[in-house]
C-alpha cells in the first residue's frame, strides 16, 4: 500500500544542516524510562513518519522512539520526543 | 419542590459519551405512530386529518389538548415521530458521499471488498492495531485503503469485471458501462450496498453495527414531531404552518402520486419521471440549498428553511441557539469614566441595580439584613423583589405583595431573599469583541446615581474601552462559589500583569503620563497647600515629608511625594521614555532627569512618564512593584499615586493651542528655502533621467531608480523640515510634553502641524493615477516632478493648497481601507487559531496535552514559566535581582 520500494537515496548532508536539531533513536531502556517518568502510553506521543529522511537516515524502526534536541528561545536547549509511525 | 423550580423532580445521568450513526429504517418503524399518508392537514370542519401531518398522534401542543399517544398535556408530551412510506426508495444527500465510497470499492457483482483476501486480513490487522492507538492514523490508513481498492477493475472473488462510478453530487451516479453511461437507481445501488459484508464495511472506516450503508438509501422517512414545526396562529385566527411542514406536505404528494403511477402501470417514463422528482425533494427536505436541487417554495416566493437551514450559520441552531446562548441577570448600558472609584470597583447605576437581584440565603447573622430589604421593597434601593419561603416552598413576588412589613416580620431561616445589587457584590465585567481572558474581569459593585456604567480609566486597556459611546456588559453571579471563584481569579488586580507576554496590560494612559511627568520633573516644587491638595487626592494618611526647601517658604518636590507611595525598600533603575534624542543618556549619571533611579523607595531622580507608569510596558515600576510585592500593592499604587497625578493636571491645567505649534517667520523661510533647494535637485534627477544620463539602481529598471531617488530625497526634506520647526519651538509647550512622555502624539504628528505633511503615497507608490498621464488636471501630463505626484509641504497650521487637500484624501483613504481589512483579516486568522487550540491544556506534571491525553509539548513553553510571572519573558532576571538586593553603586553615594 505505501510504496516503500522506492528507496531514494538521501543525503547524509542534512544531517548537518544548520535547521536540522539533532536526532537520536531512544534505546529500549531509555524508552521504557522515558514512558515511565511520564506515566504515559506510546501512543501519547506526538508522531513522526517514518517516511521522514531523518528517519529513513537514522534507520528508525516503527515504534522507535527518537529524542530531539532543539535550541529553545525559552530554555536555551530543550528535550522532545517523537515516534516512529507507519505513515 | 425546591429553589430550581422542580427540575431535580427527574432523574439525572451524567453523559459519557455520543456515538453517532445512521437511523436505520426499522428503527424509524418501531418510533413512528403514524404513518402519513395525505398530503392535506385539516377536514373540512378545521378538525385534524388522521394520517396527516398533524394527525394528534404527533404529539400533544395546543394548551389543554391531551396526547393521545402517552396521556400527557403538552407540558409534559415529549412528541412523538410519524414516518412516510416511500413507494421507491430514495438517496438521501450528504450520505451519498459514503455510499460513493463504498460504490468505488466494493464489486458491482458480489459486493466485496475490491481487495484480495489475504491482503484484507493483512489490512484488517494493520487497521485495527492504528485504531485503537492512533484513530488519525486509521482514518489515513483507510483513505488508501480506499484509493487501492477503487483502482481495482476486476473483482478478486468473482471475477466480475468493474466499471467506473461517477458521482455527481448531491444524488446522482452514473457507472460508465462499456455500452455507455447509466444512471442508477436508488434501488439498484440499495441492491449493490446490502451486500456488501460487515467484515468489509470495518476496512472502508464504517461501522456495520451502527451505520449499515443500505439504511443511507431511504425506504421510510421519519417525520418529526409537531412541537419541532409547531403551527403558528396569527392574530387573525389564520392558522400557519411550519416550513418543515410545508416541504414534508410536498414529499408525501409527490409519494402519493408515484405511488397511484405504479398501481396504475402507468408508462415507465411518467413513473421515472415522478421517481426522481421524489428524489428532488427529499433532497430539497433535508437542505434546501443545494446545488442542482430546485429549492422549495411557498407560492414560488420565498425558499423554505428546511433542516440543513435550521442548523446552519450563524443563527442556526448550533451557533445561534447552542454556542450563542442568552443569559438572565444581565445588562448592558454606556459606560463613562470614574477616576475615583478603585480600579476594581465598577459603577452601576441605582435603577439597574434594583433589577439584578443576588438571591441570599437567611441565617440567624443576616436575619436583620433581610428584614432591612424586604422592607424596602422592590423599588426602593436597597431593597428585595422576591422572597422566597422555605416552609411553604412559595415564591413571592413583592412587586404585588404590598404588605412589606408582615413579609419582612414572617421571614426565618432558611429563606431566600432575592435582594438588589449592593456595594462590594462581585460581579463580572465584559466589553465585545472577547478577545483576551482579560476582556472579562470581575469588579466589586459601586451603586451610583445617573445611568452610565462607571470605570476607572486605568482599566481602560485590557478591555480596550474608551468613552466615546462604548457600552458594556454587566453579569451578576448568582451562587456563592462563582462569587468566590470570581473574586480570586478574575478580580481586577489579579490581571494587571498580562500572561501574554510577561508586562502589566493595566496602567497609565494619556493624562496619567502627562501627569506625573509634570509633577516628577526636575523644576516642580509644590507649596504646603498645594501638596496637601494632591495628598488628599491620593487619599494619604501619614505625616507630610520633611519639605526639600525650607526657606524662605517650605517647598517640596513631586519626587518627594511620589516616594511616599512606593515601597520603602524598592530599588530600580531604568530609562523614562523622554531618554531619547537630544535627552538621551545611558547611565544613571544622567543629567536630564532622564534615568529613573529608586533607592530604598525613594524616587532619587529621573521622571515618572510613560515608561515608568504607563500600560503594556515590560519591567516598568508599576510592572515590577505587582511583580515583587502583590498584586494587591500595585493596585494599592494605582488607588492612590495614580490619583495625584490626575490631580496634578487638574491643577496646573494641560491645554494646547495654535501658538504651541506655531514657529516664527524667519523658520518658515528656512523650510521654504529647504524646499526649493530639494525641489531644484530633483528638477535635476529629472532633466537626468530624461536625457537618459541616470545611473540606475542595480537591479531596477531607469523609472524605479528615478522614483526610489525622488522619494529619498523628499523623506529628508520632511526631516530637515520637522527638525528645523522643533528647534523653533518651546521644548516645554504641551504638545511636547505629551509627544515626548508618550501620553499622546508622536514627533511625527508634530512635524505634520508645525513643518509639512510629506509625500503622500497610494499602494506604497507617490500618487500616480486619476487623469490620463497625470494626477490632477491642474498638472501637465508626464509631470514627474514631487508637488504633482503628491508631496504635501503644507501643514496643519497655516493649511494646505486644494491639489495637497486631494493627495492628502487619497493617502488616507487608503489608511481607512487598510485598517478596516487588516482587522478583518486577523480577526479571522484569530479564531481559527483559538479554535484549533482552546482544548490544549497544561497537565499536572508540566507537559501541554491535547484533550485526548497527547502530548503537544513536553514542558510547558520548553521552560515551563508562567509568562505572566516572568520580567518579559525572563523567568529569572539576574540583572535585576542584583539591583533589587545589591546596591545602586552612583546613587548611594
Amino acid at each position: 500500500m505505501v510504496s516503500r520500494s522506492r528507496k531514494k537515496r538521501l543525503d547524509t548532508r542534512i544531517l548537518e544542516h544548520e535547521l536540522v536539531p539533532e536526532h537520536r533513536i531512544l534505546s529500549l531502556e531509555e524508552a521504557a524510562e522515558l514512558l515511565r517518568t511520564l506515566s504515559i502510553k506510546p501512543n501519547q506521543l506526538p508522531r513522526i513518519s517514518i517516511n521522514d529522511p531523518i528517519v529513513q537516515l537514522l534507520g528508525a524502526k516503527p515504534g522507535d522512539i527518537i529524542e530531539i534536541k532543539r535550541r529553545s528561545p525559552t530554555a536555551g536547549e530543550s528535550l522532545y520526543y517523537r515516534i516512529v509511525v507507519v505513515f | 419542590m425546591s429553589y430550581n423550580g422542580g427540575r431535580d423532580r427527574f432523574e439525572s445521568y451524567l453523559i459519557d459519551r455520543i456515538v453517532m450513526g445512521v437511523l436505520p429504517p426499522h428503527e424509524i418503524n418501531r418510533m413512528a405512530r403514524v404513518t402519513v399518508t395525505r398530503p392535506d392537514l385539516y377536514e373540512s370542519d378545521g378538525s385534524p386529518i388522521t394520517g396527516g401531518l398533524r394527525d394528534p398522534h404527533f404529539g400533544a401542543i395546543e394548551p389543554g389538548e391531551v396526547c393521545p399517544v402517552c396521556g400527557n398535556t403538552r407540558e409534559n408530551c415529549p412528541g412523538h415521530f410519524g414516518k412516510i412510506d416511500l413507494a421507491r426508495p430514495v438517496l438521501i444527500p450528504y450520505y451519498t458521499d459514503y455510499i460513493n465510497v463504498v460504490l468505488q470499492a466494493t464489486c458491482r457483482q458480489c459486493g466485496r471488498l475490491l481487495i484480495p483476501s489475504e491482503k484484507a486480513e493483512k489490512y484488517r490487522k494493520i487497521y485495527r492495531r492504528l485504531k485503537e492507538k492512533w484513530p488519525k492514523l486509521a482514518a489515513n490508513f483507510v483513505k488508501e485503503l480506499r484509493k487501492e481498492a477503487a483502482q481495482t477493475m476486476e473483482c478478486p472473488y468473482c471475477g466480475a469485471r468493474q466499471f467506473r462510478i461517477r458521482y455527481t453530487r448531491p444524488i446522482i451516479f452514473y457507472e460508465e458501462r462499456p455500452e455507455g453511461e447509466t444512471r442508477l437507481t436508488p434501488l439498484e445501488i440499495r441492491d449493490r450496498l446490502e451486500m456488501v459484508r460487515d467484515e468489509d464495511l470495518e476496512l472502508l472506516g464504517i461501522d456495520p453495527k451502527r451505520s449499515r450503508p443500505e439504511w443511507m438509501v431511504a425506504t421510510v422517512l421519519p417525520v418529526p414531531p409537531l412541537a419541532v414545526r409547531p403551527p403558528i396562529t396569527l392574530e387573525t385566527g389564520m392558522k400557519s404552518e411550519d416550513d418543515l411542514t410545508h416541504a414534508l406536505a410536498e414529499i408525501v404528494r409527490q409519494n402519493l402520486r408515484l405511488k397511484n403511477f405504479l398501481s396504475s402501470n402507468a408508462p415507465e417514463t411518467m413513473i421515472e419521471e415522478a421517481w426522481i422528482t421524489l428524489q428532488y425533494v427529499v433532497a430539497a427536505y433535508i437542505d434546501n440549498e443545494l446545488p442542482n436541487v430546485y429549492p422549495l417554495t411557498q407560492k414560488r416566493v420565498r425558499t423554505l428553511k428546511t433542516l440543513a437551514q435550521r442548523l446552519k450559520g450563524k443563527e442556526g441552531r448550533l451557533r445561534g441557539n447552542l454556542s450563542g446562548k442568552r443569559v438572565d441577570f444581565s445588562s448592558r448600558t454606556v459606560i463613562s469614566p470614574d477616576p475615583y472609584i478603585s480600579v476594581n470597583e465598577v459603577g452601576v447605576p441605582v435603577d439597574i441595580a434594583k433589577i439584578l437581584t443576588v438571591p441570599m440565603r437567611v441565617t440567624p447573622y443576616n436575619l436583620e439584613e433581610a428584614r432591612r430589604y424586604v422592607l424596602n421593597g422592590p423599588y426602593k434601593w436597597p431593597g428585595a423583589t422576591f422572597v422566597y419561603k422555605a416552609r411553604s416552598g412559595r415564591k413571592i413576588d413583592l412587586r404585588y405583595h404590598r404588605n412589606y412589613k408582615q413579609m419582612a416580620e414572617s421571614l426565618e431561616v432558611g429563606d431566600i431573599v432575592e435582594r438588589h445589587l449592593i456595594d462590594g457584590d462581585i460581579v463580572l465585567f465584559n466589553r465585545q469583541p472577547s478577545l483576551h481572558r482579560m476582556s472579562i474581569l470581575a469588579h466589586k459593585v459601586r451603586v451610583m446615581p445617573y445611568k452610565t456604567f462607571r470605570l476607572n480609566p486605568l482599566v481602560c486597556p485590557p478591555y480596550n474601552a474608551d468613552f466615546d459611546g462604548d457600552e458594556m456588559n454587566l453579569h451578576v453571579m448568582r451562587s456563592e462559589e462563582a462569587r468566590t471563584e470570581a473574586e480570586e481569579l478574575l478580580l481586577v488586580e489579579r490581571h494587571i500583569k498580562t500572561p501574554r507576554y510577561g508586562g502589566p496590560i493595566i496602567g497609565g494612559r494619556q493624562d496619567y503620563v502627562s501627569g506625573a511627568y509634570l509633577l516628577t520633573v526636575k523644576n516642580r516644587f509644590l507649596t504646603e497647600k498645594e501638596v496637601v491638595r494632591l495628598l488628599a487626592a491620593a487619599g494619604y494618611k501619614g505625616e507630610l515629608p520633611e519639605p526639600a526647601i525650607h526657606a524662605p517658604k517650605k517647598l517640596w518636590t513631586g519626587k518627594q511625594l511620589v516616594s511616599l507611595f512606593l515601597p520603602k525598600d524598592l530599588n530600580y533603575t531604568g530609562k523614562a521614555k523622554i531618554n531619547s534624542g537630544p535627552l538621551s543618556c545611558d547611565t544613571i549619571d544622567c543629567f536630564h532627569d532622564s534615568y529613573i533611579a529608586i533607592y530604598e523607595g525613594k524616587l532619587l531622580m529621573g521622571v515618572f512618564d510613560k515608561s515608568a507608569i504607563g500600560a503594556e510596558q515590560p519591567n516598568n515600576v508599576l510592572h515590577v512593584i505587582a511583580l515583587e510585592y502583590g498584586d494587591s500593592k500595585a493596585r494599592e499604587l494605582l488607588d492612590t499615586m495614580y490619583r495625584m497625578f490626575i490631580r496634578m493636571l487638574d491643577m496646573r491645567g494641560l491645554t494646547i493651542s495654535l501658538s504651541d505649534v506655531d514657529i516664527p517667520p524667519e523658520a518658515r523661510e528656512k523650510i521654504k528655502d529647504l524646499v526649493e533647494e530639494a525641489k531644484n535637485e530633483i528638477a535635476e534627477m529629472i532633466k537626468e533621467f530624461e536625457e537618459g544620463k541616470l545611473e540606475p539602481i542595480p537591479g531596477r529598471s531607469l523609472q524605479e531608480t528615478l522614483e526610489l531617488k525622488i522619494i529619498n530625497r523628499l523623506q529628508k526634506l520632511l526631516k530637515d523640515a520637522g527638525q528645523i520647526a522643533t528647534s523653533y519651538m518651546d521644548p516645554f509647550n504641551d504638545v511636547f510634553i505629551m509627544a515626548k512622555t508618550g501620553a499622546r502624539g508622536s514627533d511625527v504628528n508634530i512635524t505634520q502641524m508645525v513643518a509639512m505633511l510629506g509625500q503622500q503615497t497610494v499602494r506604497g507608490k507617490r500618487v500616480w493615477r486619476g487623469f490620463r498621464k497625470r494626477t490632477l488636471a491642474h498638472f501637465k501630463p508626464n509631470d514627474l516632478s514631487p508637488e504633482a505626484r503628491g508631496f504635501v509641504k503644507g501643514n496643519f497650521r497655516y493649511g494646505l493648497r486644494p491639489t495637497e487637500v486631494f493627495f492628502h484624501a487619497a493617502g488616507g483613504r487608503e489608511g481607512l481601507v487598510d485598517t478596516a481589512v487588516k482587522t478583518s483579516q486577523s480577526g479571522y486568522m484569530q479564531r481559527r487559531l483559538m479554535n484549533a487550540e482552546q482544548d490544549l491544556y497544561t497537565a499536572y506534571d508540566g507537559t501541554v496535552r491535547d484533550l485526548y491525553g497527547q502530548i503537544v509539548q513536553f514542558k510547558f513553553g520548553e521552560d515551563g514559566a508562567d509568562p505572566m510571572m516572568t520580567y518579559h519573558g525572563k523567568a529569572v532576571d539576574v540583572d535585576r535581582l542584583i539591583e533589587r538586593f545589591g546596591v545602586l553603586k552612583e546613587a548611594s553615594k
